[in-house]
């Protein structure tokens, strides 16, 4: 009782700085960092959406599904590929040459035999897997999380993908982890059950299936910005926190509108009320 | 709709029309010529706001509905795709999920408003009962509400709620299963709960048609809870609350604003954005907010059937509360000791509200472990649920019945415009309530 309780309090921060987010109880607070799209006015960085996606395209992809997605979703207004000359994303040319290097599986019309054809903009981002026992079978048992909502699906979104992606460490000695499993401080868990150091100090975080998937120059970007785990896991996190609001910049546009209005029509209103009640003592 | 009426059709078509369907006649004494109490603070204008929000919910409700998919298996996506493809489908989405979290904060504002008041009073019993059925028509309508997406935090919050009335003995087993449509939760049940989510908001307006009437007939309460005596106390409800209340409204939607527009997804929890998985449960099933006090309650008791019959009593208890209170005295500004408690009372909603939203295991002070009591931890969530859940029960079945026949209130005034008068704010003596249009 008094190690659970313990163990316990070690995360209590966490649950005060967040009352009813408990899902990360155990893991390490998030890092500090900064992104273009934080606040109320920050908006998504295009350059960065440009490289998130392209570590999308030649890491994550190759087990993570994006199911929600499209490719015309990539040339839409606030895209990484958006182009403001363009005014139908699906005559988008980075699109349609990005789709076209995806082969999507169909049914010819003429034969009904399933077929595989280059992918059009509009066509979904294909599954890494024919089905979820595929998956499974292929990573140790863990099924890749679809990404299409993961910044939305977890607490501190962008934030927490940043921290996980560089928060790969060497276990601390004492944490007893199979070949198939990760030590990562940001993953929610609770290690009390494979700790056999001291009890008063359980490591924070959890153990994760998948293995650290960045490194140094693993991509190439293309406007020269260095390849670093630190930048590739930002530009990655930009990208999916994009993915999974495209049209959170048109909202906080909107919402600034909003809000001016709404202020103005306040200040007429107390006005309006100050004048029609000035003859009454109330 | 009721009483005398002021109303003197103009137009020809008017004069036609009032001998046949006075419902021009009904809507300017309803809210125009209605006489209202010139004292009622911005506490009062949540009525007004709760309408607003009713009408939000319904607009953006219908709207949603043309695009939404009740299928388990295409829900969730359906419910993205209107957040993607949509033309502002985001904004309704928006609207709609952190409006049902602004209906409650208004709704719960105006509860509390009616309590300290002493709304609920003689002759507003009827008043008070409707609107306790509007808030229960309202809980399962957003419960059900939330179960639409198909999230983790859905699926799993909806076995949860659906699971408790197996607590209840002989029919629970069967009742279950004949509200799930089957022998878990599944599509049979998604599809009734979005028939019902559907349906129960306009039973909601239709009671709260009766609510205003309800509150018609005697009229309004106001801070000092004592009755309107002449003309004096009153102004027509338009202009002079048609502002007033458009005014609270319209700062209210500053707020409403806030969420929607820069922290959309602040109130709900990040894993109903994981589809639902029946073979995954979620580390800590957590309701919406706005359940979590009577989801304590329902916590901090050992036995299910005890939790579950307790956590309704605590909404059962507001129906017979115009039976409760013994005071003869509406307003709590002159009972300054139930004033005490009202206060405490408050303070009690709010943690467990608190404790809903924690591991009822977990220390309320982290790293004290020293409150035991033969085998209880007193410093833990459980605890603190289980005294703010006596005193929530002890503050109406104890408090009001007992406070009524032993405290000695403050004098009331004798008449509403008497305490408005002496107020230092107020205008000079003789001035009297003028139509807007002069000066």
């Amino acid at each position: 009782m008094l190690r659970k309780g313990i163990a316990l309090a070690a995360f209590g921060l966490t649950v005060l700085a967040a009352p009813v987010a408990l899902a990360n109880a155990g893991a390490a607070p998030v890092r500090e960092t900064e992104f273009s799209f934080d606040g109320p006015l920050g908006t998504f960085d295009q350059a960065q959406l440009q490289r998130g996606y392209k570590i999308y395209r030649e890491v994550c992809s190759s087990c993570h599904s994006m199911n929600l997605l499209s490719f015309r979703n990539l040339g839409e207004k606030g895209g990484p590929f958006y182009d403001p000359k363009i005014k139908n994303p699906n005559d988008n040319p980075f699109v349609k040459s990005i789709a076209k290097d995806y082969q999507i599986n169909d049914i010819d019309s003429e034969t009904g035999d399933v077929v595989q054809r280059p992918g059009t903009p509009a066509d979904r981002f294909p599954n890494p897997w024919a089905n979820e026992a595929a998956a499974r079978a292929s990573n140790g048992g863990a099924l890749p999380p679809d990404l299409s909502v993961i910044a939305k699906a977890r607490h501190h979104g962008a934030h927490y993908i940043y921290s996980l992606l560089t928060g790969f460490r060497e276990p601390p000695a004492g944490l007893k982890i199979s070949p198939n499993q990760h030590y990562n401080p940001w993953f929610p868990g609770d290690l009390t059950s494979a700790w056999s150091g001291d009890p008063a100090h359980v490591p924070a975080g959890g153990l994760i299936a998948m293995a650290a998937p960045l490194a140094p120059d693993k991509v190439t970007f293309d406007d020269g910005t260095a390849s670093t785990v630190e930048n590739q896991a930002k530009d990655v996190a930009a990208f999916l926190a994009w993915a999974s609001e495209p049209t959170a910049t048109a909202r906080k546009q909107f919402g600034l509108a909003a809000m001016i209005y709404l202020l103005i029509f306040s200040g007429l209103l107390y006005a309006s009320y100050r004048r029609i009640w000035r003859n009454v003592a109330h | 709709m009721s009483g005398h009426s002021n109303y003197e059709p103009k137009s020809g078509f008017e004069k036609w029309l009032d001998v046949r369907l006075p419902i021009v006649r009904l809507a300017y004494d309803s809210i125009v010529d209605f006489p209202t109490p010139k004292n009622l603070n911005y506490w009062y204008t949540f009525g007004g706001i709760l309408a607003v929000c009713l009408g939000i919910q319904l607009v953006t409700g219908i709207v949603l509905a043309m695009h939404y998919v009740p299928h388990v298996d295409y829900a969730f996506a359906s419910v993205e795709s209107i957040m993607r493809d949509v033309n502002y489908g985001w904004l309704i989405r928006y609207m709609h999920a952190n409006g049902a979290s602004m209906f409650f904060v208004a709704v719960y504002i105006h509860m509390f408003r009616g309590l300290y008041y002493g709304s609920y009073k003689a002759p507003r019993e009827v008043l008070w009962i409707l609107g306790c059925v509007i808030y229960l028509l309202m809980m399962a309508t957003a419960f059900m509400g939330y179960v639409l997406p198909w999230g983790q935090m859905s699926f799993h919050g909806a076995v949860v709620i659906t699971n408790l009335f197996g607590a209840l003995p002989v029919v629970g087993q069967a009742l279950t299963t004949w509200l799930w449509g089957g022998f878990a939760v599944d599509n049979p049940t998604l599809n009734r709960f979005f028939s019902l989510h559907y349906l129960l908001p306009f039973m909601i307006a239709g009671v709260v048609g009766l609510h205003i009437w309800a509150l018609h007939v005697p009229g309004n309460n106001n801070p000092t809870g004592v009755n309107v005596k002449s003309k004096e106390d009153t102004v027509p409800f338009h202009p002079y609350y048609t502002v007033k209340d458009g005014f609270a409204i319209s700062v209210f939607l500053i707020l409403f604003a806030t969420f929607v527009f820069f922290n959309p997804n602040a109130l709900g929890h990040a894993d109903n954005y994981i589809p639902a998985n029946p073979l995954v449960t979620p580390a800590h099933i957590v309701p919406e907010w706005y359940f979590l006090p009577f989801y304590a309650i329902l916590r901090a008791v050992p036995d299910k059937l005890m939790g579950v019959l307790l956590m309704f009593g605590a909404i059962a208890t507001l129906f017979v509360l115009p039976w409760l209170d013994t005071s003869k005295v509406r307003s709590m500004r002159y009972r300054p000791t139930a004033k005490l408690y009202f206060m405490i009372f408050v303070l009690a909603c709010l943690v467990l509200g608190y404790c809903g939203g924690q591991l009822p295991d977990n220390h309320v002070i982290p790293g004290l472990s020293t409150f035991k009591l033969i085998d209880a931890d007193l410093n833990s969530f459980v605890w603190l649920s289980r005294i703010a859940t006596l005193y929530y029960f002890s503050y109406f079945l104890i408090l009001l019945p007992v406070l009524g026949l032993t405290e000695t209130p403050l004098p009331q005034p004798e008449s509403i415009s008497e305490p408005v008068l002496s107020h230092p704010a107020s205008m000079p003596a003789g001035a009297t309530a003028a139509p807007e249009k002069k000066g």
